[in-house]
């Protein structure tokens, strides 16, 4: 039979949403096609934030690839624009002159941003923040432009704020009321954010009143009701949207705020539906998309003639999208006559809790600074249970362990998706899933906003246990069938000492073992034993045992160290001198910012590192690498922390240090980033009066961005956490594991709670210095010891 | 008719250190000479047949060297390379009279 005919105006995240869940019920029983105004593929329209955050890239937010869209046969029209509809044929007409015949058609033409009616707002340079090209339009303006001004202190504009300042920008924020996010906040949690956001660098205007953007073609300021005027090249407006009713409108449909729908999304022609932020549902529109999720799954079921309950309304919980703010707010949120508040305010770790109940019930919750909770409260909320309950279950709930443990299977753990932790857990079991993104891609949770990612590895740990840790640990190699757990457990417990005796005494399958245990045994006895423990040099590979690296010709690389990237006439005159003598083959500015001699022969190196007087740049090691630096607050005009002097302390500290890969570092002293922090194992970021530290990246062969691991304000502190943090590495990674594949293993949460535990970090910091004491500088170290420049750096010439 | 072969010297037992291999210059030929763990003393060529690296620079496991440009496997005994790549190098016989290192190359 011919296939019905399904149209859907907007290629959104609540449209295409429906569409996913339409052919799950009903795979190609309908012919699908889809006008979408934007160029675009369907997008993950909330991680704009974090693309204007610099968190990751447009392309990464792409919900459904275009392939998606031919696998099902869908017909998309990316740019086009549906500018009228003839309900009584059942055709739409789009800009582009194309005329579509409808069976069914969906409206989802989302909402626009609200743009105060007010003089001048339509220079150039006032924005919204809705979509790829707003997006794109501040990152433009913020390379030529100083000052941005954010109209609207809620979610949206905070989160756009944040954004313009990793741009490099000036933020104001202006405010209407007397504190940030009055919709979801009270006055203490808005109190905390603001002291937070005002220390990375935003400023507040609260009680404004906006009159009018000012300047000629472009804005160069606006003005208050009260006259003050301030300067600014750009204004975001963040002051709420509207819905898209226009066209829906002129077709004669029942509109109010937004296109009114029945329970079953159906507006008053019986076969157009409107679904997302472009419908009202009894008197009310939402910006978020967990209900219109909800409302996508109700109009699937309708349209495929499944039989349901019909959609009944959320209850919406809200969360701030800024990297070390947490806020969550669900509810209501401010105390009336008829409700009592629990509240506990943590005034030292800035952190607020705060739970409304009436008559008993939890009906309303704000929490700041640590959000963990925020899932399990919501869920009790949602089902009203009484405080009661929620009380015992805390008691159950013990400190360390994973909030998830203690929600019941009911409860959601995806907020954004509506998925329960039952619906997880069953798919876990079923489909035998291991890793964040295989749920991800069969439950959907974590596909939206990405909260509740920690959630959902924490019940991957709790619902596979020991098969969890064992997937993620392999053995050494195939001399063995231990992993490197067992391997250091056993070096422990039996004090084993030297590769040959864990060799035996492990009953390795081959004799001396192979390239790759022997230099790992030789790494973890050393992490075990640091100080005592003496290097094994020939289970070393040969750059690590030659101090240099090895080239095609069986030549060798030399690169002398160079704190922070800064040299002096001093030693480029001894780098000159050295290249001359020895004829190297080539002279290079290496990518770690230093100095690469290469082609030396073997023989030579003793002499070329007496004559340089440098210490080794460990560019062969399994080591420390490089502490790239930016120029910084000493010259740059837009630093703001002294990024070489921070980065030579790095790298003096930790120099010499044997990981379990190579750890380069990048220091820069503002979010230009100079210093690529973002790709390095760990990258500093200074800002005014807080240094951010991330962890976890890698500019090579599997390029990752580093995950801020913390925000801290003095020297010392940034010395001491990465300290914690490497030493954390060394004791718990495979060998050749990179700080990247470690950190996606274990997971940053993880890694965080670990270090920020004042004790822990304490400990791992000691161990580490005991590890730093055994360093001696190799080079010299050779040139001093006869023996050794004979049995490793001399051949043995007869005739 | 059997091949004549040159007897040289090359040095003494301990010229060569425990578990490591020595690159060893004799006319226009290069050997690597390894002092395996258990004292006996090899000589191939100091030649991967993969792309010219240098033997006697890899890691040693008993009989075993592993080229440190890309982790051929070669035993140093018959100079077979291991599965799952293949070749071979030139293996040569060495004898150790009274600490001295001598070995048999033919001319
Ligand atoms: C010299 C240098 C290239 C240059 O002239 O710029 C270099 C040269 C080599 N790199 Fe590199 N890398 C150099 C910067 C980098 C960078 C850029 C950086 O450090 O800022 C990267 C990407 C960043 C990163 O590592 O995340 C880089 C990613 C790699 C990788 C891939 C690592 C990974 O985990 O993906 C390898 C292979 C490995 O380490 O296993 C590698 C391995 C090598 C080796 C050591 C190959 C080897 O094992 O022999 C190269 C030695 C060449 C030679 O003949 O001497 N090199 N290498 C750079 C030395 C920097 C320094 O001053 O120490
Ligand atoms: C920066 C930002 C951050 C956000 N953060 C969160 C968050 O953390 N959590 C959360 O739950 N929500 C968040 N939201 C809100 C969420 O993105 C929206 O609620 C959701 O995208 C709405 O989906 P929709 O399909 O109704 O509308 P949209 O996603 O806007 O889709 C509507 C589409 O229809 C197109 N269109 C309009 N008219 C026509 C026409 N006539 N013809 C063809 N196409 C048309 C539009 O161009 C648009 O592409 C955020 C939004 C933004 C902008
Ligand atoms: S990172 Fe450093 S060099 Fe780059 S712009 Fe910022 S301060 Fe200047
Ligand atoms: S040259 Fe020996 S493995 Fe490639």
């Amino acid at each position: 039979m011919e296939k019905q005919k399904l149209i859907l105006i907007g290629n959104g995240m609540a449209g295409i949403r429906t569409i996913e869940e339409i052919i799950k019920l009903l795979p190609d029983y309908f012919e699908i096609t889809v006008f979408g105004k934007e160029p675009y593929p369907n997008y993950n329209r909330i991680q704009l934030s974090n693309v204007l955050q610099g968190d990751t890239e447009l392309k990464d937010i792409i919900l459904n690839e275009w392939q998606w869209y031919e696998d099902n046969n869908i017909l998309l029209y990316p740019g086009e624009t549906v500018v009228k509809i003839d309900k009584e044929r059942q055709v739409v007409f789009t800009d582009k002159g194309k005329e579509a015949e409808y069976d069914y058609l969906i409206i989802a033409t989302g909402s626009h941003p609200f743009i105060l009616p007010i003089r001048g707002s339509d220079k150039k340079g006032v924005t919204g923040f809705r979509d790829i090209a707003d997006c794109e339009e501040m990152i433009k303006t913020s390379k030529t432009y100083q000052h941005a001004t954010v109209i609207g202190g809620g979610l949206l504009g905070l989160e756009a704020a944040r954004g313009l300042l990793n741009l490099g920008m000036k933020v104001d924020v202006i405010e209407l009321a007397d504190y940030l996010m009055e919709a979801q906040l009270d006055q203490t949690a808005a109190g905390l954010l603001q002291e937070e956001l005002e220390t990375q660098g935003m400023q507040f205007h609260f009680n404004k009143q906006t009159t009018e953007i000012l300047g000629d073609e472009r804005v160069t300021g606006i003005q208050f009701q009260d006259g003050q005027v301030i300067q600014a090249d750009l204004v975001v407006m963040a002051i709420g949207i509207r819905p898209n009713i226009q066209l829906a409108k002129e077709t004669g449909l029942t509109v109010n705020r937004g296109i009114v729908v029945n329970d079953f999304m159906q507006t008053n022609v019986a076969n157009i539906y409107a679904v997302g932020e472009c419908a009202e549902h009894n008197h009310t529109t939402y910006g978020l998309v967990a209900p219109l999720y909800e409302q996508g799954q109700v109009l699937a079921k309708h349209i495929c003639g499944m039989n349901h309950q019909g959609y009944k309304g959320s209850i919406v919980s809200t969360q701030l999208k800024i990297s070390g703010v947490d806020v969550f707010s669900a509810g209501i949120i401010n105390e009336t006559a008829d409700t009592k508040a629990m509240k506990v305010l943590d005034e030292w770790q800035k952190t607020y809790k705060k739970i409304v109940i009436q008559s008993g019930k939890i009906v309303g919750t704000v929490l700041y600074g640590n959000t963990k909770e925020g899932a399990k409260l919501f869920s009790y909320m949602k089902k009203n249970a009484s405080i009661e309950d929620y009380l015992a279950s805390q008691q159950n709930a013990e400190e360390e362990e994973s909030i998830v443990q203690s929600m019941g299977d009911e409860e959601v753990i995806c907020g954004c998706n509506g998925v329960s932790k039952g619906t997880i857990v069953e798919a876990i079991n079923r489909e035998g899933l291991t890793s964040l993104e295989e749920v991800k891609n069969v439950t959907n949770a974590a596909r939206s906003c990405g909260q509740c990612k920690g959630m959902v590895t924490d019940l991957l740990e709790l619902t596979l246990g020991d098969d969890y840790s064992e997937s993620s640990s392999e053995t050494i190699c195939s001399c063995t069938d231990l992993s490197r757990e067992q391997v250091i457990a056993a070096i422990r417990e039996k004090g084993l000492t030297h590769t040959k005796e864990v060799m035996n005494v492990l009953g390795w399958k081959t004799e001396e073992g192979c390239s790759k245990c022997r230099p790992a045994l030789n790494y973890y006895l050393g992490m075990v034993h640091a100080a005592d423990y003496e290097d094994e040099r020939e289970s070393r590979f040969v750059n690590e045992r030659l101090h240099a690296n090895i080239q095609k010709d069986g030549t060798y690389s030399v690169v002398p160290r160079m704190y922070g990237g800064v040299t002096n006439v001093e030693d480029l005159r001894k780098i000159a001198d050295v290249a001359e003598k020895y004829q190297v083959g080539m002279i290079k500015l290496t990518g770690g910012q230093r100095i690469d001699l290469l082609g030396i022969t073997k023989e030579d190196l003793p002499d070329v590192w007496k004559d340089l007087g440098m210490p080794s740049g460990y560019a062969y090691g399994k080591s420390v690498r490089t502490v790239k630096t930016c120029v910084g607050a000493q010259f740059c005009r837009f630093g703001t922390q002294d990024s070489v002097g921070m980065g030579i302390q790095l790298e003096k500290k930790f120099e010499g240090l044997n990981t379990p890969h190579k750890v380069k570092m990048g220091v820069s002293a503002c979010p230009r980033n100079c210093a690529e922090g973002g790709v390095k194992d760990v990258g500093v970021i200074g800002l005014d009066g807080v240094w951010e530290v991330y962890v976890g990246g890698n500019g090579g062969t599997d390029l990752r961005q580093a995950e801020l691991l913390v925000r801290v304000k003095t020297e010392d502190e940034v010395l001491a956490y990465t300290a914690a943090f490497l030493q954390y590495y060394r004791e718990n990674a495979n060998y050749l594991e990179r700080t990247s594949a470690f950190v996606e293993r274990v997971g940053l949460e993880h890694v965080q709670e670990v270090v920020m535990d004042e004790h822990v970090r304490q400990a791992l910091n000691e161990r580490m210095e005991r590890a730093l004491s055994a360093y001696q500088e190799p080079w010299q170290a050779v040139i001093e010891d006869e023996q050794t420049v004979k049995d490793l750096y001399q051949n043995i010439q007869t005739h | 008719m059997e091949q004549t072969v040159k007897k040289v010297r090359i040095g003494q037992m301990d010229d060569f250190p425990i578990s490591l291999g020595k690159a060893v210059m004799v006319g226009d030929k290069e050997l690597a000479v390894f002092r395996l763990a258990n004292n006996g003393i090899k000589a191939i060529e100091n030649k991967c047949p993969h792309r010219g690296g240098k033997l006697s620079e890899g890691i040693v496991s008993s009989q075993y060297v592993f080229c440190p440009m890309h982790d051929w496997k070669i035993n140093i005994a018959d100079g077979e390379v291991q599965a799952p790549d293949e070749g071979c190098v030139q293996t040569f016989k060495t004898i150790i009279e009274a600490e001295e290192v001598y070995v048999e190359l033919p001319i």
